[in-house]
């Protein structure tokens, strides 16, 4: 595989495990828009536990420590958080993100301002498998009780609180184990790229892992894995066909055709590319539900 | 003294937020939803303005030049930026809020705005990036460096009269939502848009307007921006518009004086914070207050429960 297609390989399997992670809280209705603050702590964290002025663990150790640490401050904030709602949740997890960075950036021995070194190489033989793990993982997870009920509050969550099913400790859930993908994303970030910064985890990358995600459509599990895969291939495939074709003004303002195809998709696709709908007609006899439920009360347009 | 002065920056650099704060409070408290075309506006008038001023349009440089002459360019460009971020307003409106509402009854049911008015972020960034680069560009300021001092702190001229007019601007737009026939009309669309439409408010006509005071309202502070800080470049929206969000919750989201008053404050708290702990430290103070504030006191200061009903 040439140098070229393996760093595009990484970023697209690295935009497919942050992806994940904003999924799980965006099936049930939370939008989190502190993903870079996630991806900050288990970047730094499992850089820390590998580093040798840190815990000099392995990095088979060092990543999971990072997720469950992560993990418990997630669980921790998701309390206060999740009492937000709609605009106010969008704020507060930017907020969070934004406090993240700020600390990262003064803490001293992880390098403060000018960064931190990271020990540990994982290549693309580790990453790739990974990112199918998560995948595998996100598909299970959609398809369990609690998947189903996340689905549920999505929908509609007085008529799923009346039904029995417990919001709070789903979301709380999804909230925790999202941060925990993003967590191992960040950290499978820096022991790639073995130096990371907190600047480079900025607003913009937590706007663009939620357009992954809004965009791919949070209904199914193939959302994401749409989503992101979309915005990693379309901008690259934009500026080899314009470069190519010698368009050079294509190529410089390849983005613009892309802000402008977010805007039309959201007119003509306004629950992403993927619903539920589109599944099971894609899908024939593989995906049917036993018995159809009401398609037309979820299936989007 | 030096606190003082210091609180004196602070104040002017409030300035800016003020009017950011206020777009911001004005959408989501009539619409209901986080505009992330607000930080897009800002810069682009504020990239406008510095290229009308050095001759760096695309194009009309020479007309303009002819018409105006080298003395009153800033004049042109303020003419250009308020034009088009006008005209922009009303295409952004039709994208994000118009067809969504024609084709699926209420625009902010799904998070649809939220992402359009991202995916126009993300085109005039770009746009920027692609016709001036990304690099910073510096503008010569038409008015110089006037300064006055009272008793030993000193006072940029430039910047006094953008705080005067930015207040100006607000207090215009608060009379103008109390007394007249339109401001009735907004407010009544913020309370219940449904009512307001069975009372004969013309919601199809109000929106727009809207859409296009607040692009007004990012124009003139980006053109002041320009003027004040001389140094433009394609991502300067994100990082005034963010500091805004945090002045806009602080006074409580749809409360035009709340924006104000939150606006000011965080600009005196961002300098104060620079000039106690340090600029690495700066970020901390703003999204910690945010932070708690969103969790514990989620009205802010001024706002009241009503706003942010809807689900983005």
């Amino acid at each position: 595989m040439s140098g070229y297609l393996e760093s595009q390989l990484i970023i697209l399997c690295l935009s497919i495990v942050y992806a994940y992670g904003i999924f799980l809280p965006a099936a049930s209705g939370q939008l989190n828009l502190g993903a870079a603050g996630f991806i900050t702590l288990g970047a730094y964290a499992s850089a820390w536990f590998n580093a040798s002025t840190g815990a000099e663990l392995p990095i088979w150790l060092s990543i999971p420590l990072a997720m469950i640490f992560t993990g418990i401050i997630a669980f921790a904030i998701s309390f206060p958080i999740l009492r937000t709602r709609g605009v106010y949740m969008v704020l507060a997890t930017f907020a969070f993100a934004e406090v993240v960075s700020g600390v990262a950036i003064n803490l001293e021995f992880v390098g403060g301002a000018a960064g931190f070194p990271v020990d540990d190489h994982a290549d693309v033989t580790v990453i790739v498998p990974v990112t199918i793990a998560v995948i595998l993982f996100s598909f299970y997870f959609m398809s369990t009780r609690l998947g189903l009920s996340l689905r549920s509050i999505h929908d509609d969550e007085s008529v799923a609180t009346l039904f029995g099913v417990n919001v709070r400790t789903s979301k709380v859930v999804a909230f925790t184990v999202g941060a925990m993908l993003m967590s191992l994303g960040g950290s499978l970030y820096g022991h790639h790229y073995n130096y990371i910064e907190a600047q480079t985890f900025n607003v913009l990358l937590s706007i663009y892992i939620l357009l992954y995600v809004l965009m791919g459509g949070t209904q199914t599990a193939w959302g994401p894995l749409i989503g992101a895969t979309f915005f990693a291939i379309v901008p690259e495939a934009l500026r080899e066909i314009a470069e190519s074709a010698g368009l050079k003004w294509l190529a410089e303002g390849r983005f613009i055709l892309f802000g402008v195809f977010i805007v039309l998709l959201m007119v003509f696709r306004p629950e992403g590319v993927m619903t539920r709908t589109l599944q099971d007609r894609l899908g024939g006899g593989l995906f049917r539900r036993k018995k159809p439920v009401a398609d037309d009360m979820t299936g989007g347009s | 003294m030096l606190v003082i002065q210091q609180l004196v920056n602070g104040l002017m650099l409030g300035g800016v937020y003020v009017m950011v704060a206020v777009a911001f409070t004005l959408i989501i408290g009539m619409l209901n939803f986080l505009n992330f075309t607000i930080p897009a506006l800002f810069m682009f008038a504020a990239v406008l303005m510095y290229a009308t001023m050095m001759g760096h349009l695309p194009f009309g440089n020479d007309l303009i030049l002819s018409i105006f002459g080298t003395e009153y360019r800033w004049v042109a460009g303020i003419i250009v930026a308020l034009v088009v971020i006008a005209l922009v307003s009303l295409v952004i409106e039709r994208f994000t809020y118009r067809y969504m509402k024609a084709k699926y009854g209420d625009a902010t049911e799904h998070a649809l705005p939220l992402v359009s008015s991202l995916g126009f972020l993300i085109i005039f960034e770009h746009l920027v990036v692609s016709t001036w680069g990304s690099d910073p560009l510096t503008a010569t300021s038409p008015f110089g460096q006037g300064t006055f001092s009272i008793d030993t702190i000193i006072f940029s001229v430039p910047q006094i009269v953008s705080l005067v007019l930015s207040l100006i601007v607000v207090v215009m737009l608060s009379v103008m939502l109390k007394a007249t026939k339109l401001g009735r009309a907004l407010r009544a669309i913020a309370e219940r848009p449904d009512t307001a439409i069975l009372m004969g408010v013309e919601v199809g006509r109000i929106v727009p307007v809207v859409y296009v005071i607040t692009g007004l309202l990012c124009a003139v502070s980006g053109i002041l921006f320009t003027i004040n800080y001389a140094t433009v470049d394609a991502y300067v929206g994100d990082t005034v518009a963010t500091v805004a969000i945090a002045g806009m919750v602080l006074g409580g989201l749809g409360n035009v004086w709340g924006a104000i008053i939150g606006g000011l404050f965080i600009g005196m708290l961002e300098v104060m914070s620079i000039y106690i702990v340090g600029a690495d430290f700066a970020k901390l103070p703003i999204w910690g207050l945010l932070l708690v504030l969103l969790v514990f006191k989620p009205t802010g200061l001024f706002g009241h429960t009503l706003i942010g009903k809807g689900k983005f």
